[in-house]
């Protein structure tokens, strides 16, 4: 889960570390309001994803009607496939200087990874690449977090000393988020010291493992559901099943997450475009199967769907059955083709048949099958 | 021959009470595996499947001698049952289990630098298998063939498509080992290739990756050095969006990093043999 800028910075907050006035406005009524009360602010759209401000989503507001116009232009625009629910209205900042701050998990190292740079309102990728000797880094000891005397040698190394007693301060702060609400990103870009020499977060990202996502409730239910989500992801989750919205035509059903997006990749390799990724995991059980073919018939653009499925342990007859009695209980009158292999495949192969489901021998053939089939669909 | 894994390999299994650890325990035992316990607190001192039960690991180590474990417990309990393996000088321990917080396994990771002779392999894998031997974990045996074809995997039913076109095509298999879907796990790539690499019994090598992370890229940095196996690797995911975690915790791709084709591209320059489809990987092989 991806916290929005102003439920980060609230998060932030709660640790102890400063940030700057601000009020969420969800018109431009509220916007102006917010101007009122703060002064000069920074119109900023709350959206899950970077690069807002190249959008056009960040906006400086001297006025209260700069304010109003600023909010309504920017809610409900689009950014990356993100509809603007609101925006959050910030007192601007005198800036002196800026500085990227942010704890992540670094995959190679299996470690979490402190990167400082005096080099701040950056990109750090693109920092990384232009000069990464002006990065310092620490893998702080994930039992004990890490210690003052680290900290204070990375802050020299990144040639902050002049702040480095509240920036180490903040730094255990920010580390704070990490086993406490099990972040796997904990960012603050840009890390402003003002003029007036504070050290205040200018933006701030947070991200929560979604594993964890059972002992952090209380953030779902304070922050879930601001964004407007993908209408069939939203219902999938609530069927709890493993599903990515894709922009394409075909619906995919797989169990294992290796095998599904091999089979979207086969789609793709057929001339056929995936309408979703989903994942029904290891049992392929009749239930579970219709939860999934009921999501994907939502979709309007779905021309036909492949389900592939491969049987370990399950026997490919009681698929075939479940399948069956899917599509019937759906009244779904779409192509549906069916890969599967396992114990009793061939008399699963028999029933599909028999109820008029085409069998696929291998994910190639039943790729190239459904592609072919939903084109028949379209001009027919 | 095989690797970490063989008929005399002794296992217990953690959560051998429960339903999966139950249902699981029975198919390895069917396979001939050397089950010699199980753990479930409370519960030591009674039998379960023909096995002793042991409130501990560390007992049943002192009991049984078990070097190897498969670990079925639920994720809030995972983290804890791979330390206490370690800790009991357990040496193989395979973690099943789905959905352990990325932090805790930071952290798990980071414990087992304390004990360098516990190798883990997952969690949130289908463990691994030695054809006619032994099995740990839920591969199901049906569709392997003993034979010289060593597999790694991140995934798991892609892992038995695979096996089972080999088997099919009379490739049998040394030992299939499924590294598991998580961003931070325990072996990788790399250190199952150079444990292949070393295993006479292997002379061919299939790696079956997904997009994200780099643990592709490293097993392929390694097989550029040169490999006596005949290789081929398949990533899925070529067609995956940027930025949407697809289904395994690990498969995501962040930026440009962790595409299918900086893998591929890796594999080719080292060298290896690179897969379009799963029914191309036989051929190939050959």
């Amino acid at each position: 889960m991806k916290l929005l800028e102003y439920q980060a910075k609230e998060v932030l907050a709660s640790l102890g570390i400063a940030i700057p006035p601000g009020i969420v406005a969800r018109n431009g009524d509220e916007a102006a309001a917010a101007f009122a009360r703060l002064g000069p602010v920074a119109v900023k759209a709350q959206v899950p994803v970077g690069g807002r401000g190249k959008a056009g989503g960040i906006k400086l507001a001297r006025t209260a009607d700069e304010a109003r116009d600023a909010a309504e232009q920017i809610i409900g625009m689009d950014i990356k496939g993100f509809k603007v629910p609101l925006v959050y209205c910030e007192a601007a900042l005198e800036i002196d200087r800026e500085i990227y701050l942010g704890f992540t998990v670094d995959r190679d190292a299996r470690a979490n990874i402190l990167m400082l740079s005096a080099k701040g309102g950056m990109d750090i990728e693109q920092v990384a690449e232009e000069s990464p000797e002006s990065i310092a880094r620490l893998y702080p000891n994930p039992w004990r977090g890490p210690l003052d005397f680290e900290l204070t040698q990375i802050v020299y190394d990144a040639e902050l000393g002049d702040i480095a007693r509240p920036l180490v301060a903040l730094i255990k702060k920010l580390y704070r988020a990490i086993p406490g609400y099990d972040a796997l990103t904990a960012e603050i870009n840009p890390l402003v010291v003002t003029k007036k020499g504070d050290v205040v977060a200018g933006d701030a990202k947070l991200e929560i493992d979604d594993n964890a996502a059972w002992r952090h409730k209380d953030l779902e239910e304070k922050y879930g559901g601001v964004v407007e989500g993908d209408p069939y992801e939203v219902e999938a989750k609530k069927r709890n099943l493993t599903y990515v919205s894709l922009d394409g035509d075909i619906g995919i059903i797989g169990n294992g997450a290796g095998l599904c997006m091999g089979t979207l990749d086969l789609v793709q390799r057929a001339g056929g475009k995936p309408a979703n990724f989903c994942d029904i995991g290891g049992g392929a059980k009749a239930e579970v199967v219709e939860n999934a073919l009921a999501v994907i018939l939502m979709n309007p653009k779905v021309k036909g769907v492949l389900i592939n499925v491969f049987g370990g342990i399950t026997r490919g007859d009681e698929v075939a059955r479940g399948v069956v009695t899917a599509r019937d209980n759906l009244n779904m009158k779409l192509p549906l083709v069916v890969r599967m292999s396992g114990t009793n495949e061939e008399e699963g192969r028999e029933i599909l048949k028999r109820h008029g489901i085409e069998p696929g021998v291998s994910g190639w053939e039943a790729a190239k099958k459904i592609v072919e089939l939903s084109r028949v669909a379209v001009s027919g | 021959m095989s690797i970490l894994l063989d008929r005399e390999t002794r296992v217990i299994v953690q959560g051998i009470t429960g339903r999966e650890g139950g249902f699981h325990t029975e198919q390895m035992q069917a396979l001939g595996t050397n089950v010699v316990g199980g753990t479930s607190p409370g519960k030591g001192g009674s039998k379960h499947l023909g096995v002793p039960v042991f409130n501990t690991v560390a007992d049943a180590v002192k009991a049984t001698g078990a070097n190897a474990t498969g670990i079925f417990v639920p994720a809030p309990f995972a983290p804890d049952a791979i330390m206490e393996a370690a800790a009991a000088g357990i040496t193989l321990i395979v973690c099943i289990t789905e959905g352990i917080p990325i932090q805790e396994m930071i952290r798990v990771k980071d414990f087992l630098r304390g004990y360098p002779q516990a190798r883990l392999i997952g969690a949130n894998c289908p463990g691994l298998i030695t054809p006619g031997q032994a099995k740990i974990g839920i591969i199901p045996q049906r569709i392997t063939s003993p034979g010289h074809v060593g597999l790694v995997s991140r995934s798991g039913t892609l892992t038995y498509e695979v096996a089972s076109s080999l088997s099919a095509a009379g490739m049998g298999q040394s030992t299939i080992v499924g590294i598991g879907g998580d961003p931070v796990l325990g072996l990788t790539f790399r250190d199952v290739v150079q444990l292949f690499e070393k295993d006479p019994a292997t002379t061919h090598l299939v790696l079956i990756g997904e997009i994200g992370g780099s643990d592709e890229e490293h097993a392929a940095e390694l097989l550029a050095k040169g490999s006596r196996l005949k290789a081929v690797a398949f990533i899925s995911g070529r067609t995956a969006p940027e930025g949407k975690r697809m289904g395994h915790a690990g498969a995501i791709i962040s930026g440009n990093r962790g595409t299918a084709r900086s893998k591929e591209e890796a594999f080719q320059k080292a060298g290896v043999q690179v897969a379009e489809t799963t029914d191309d990987i036989v051929g190939m092989l050959r």
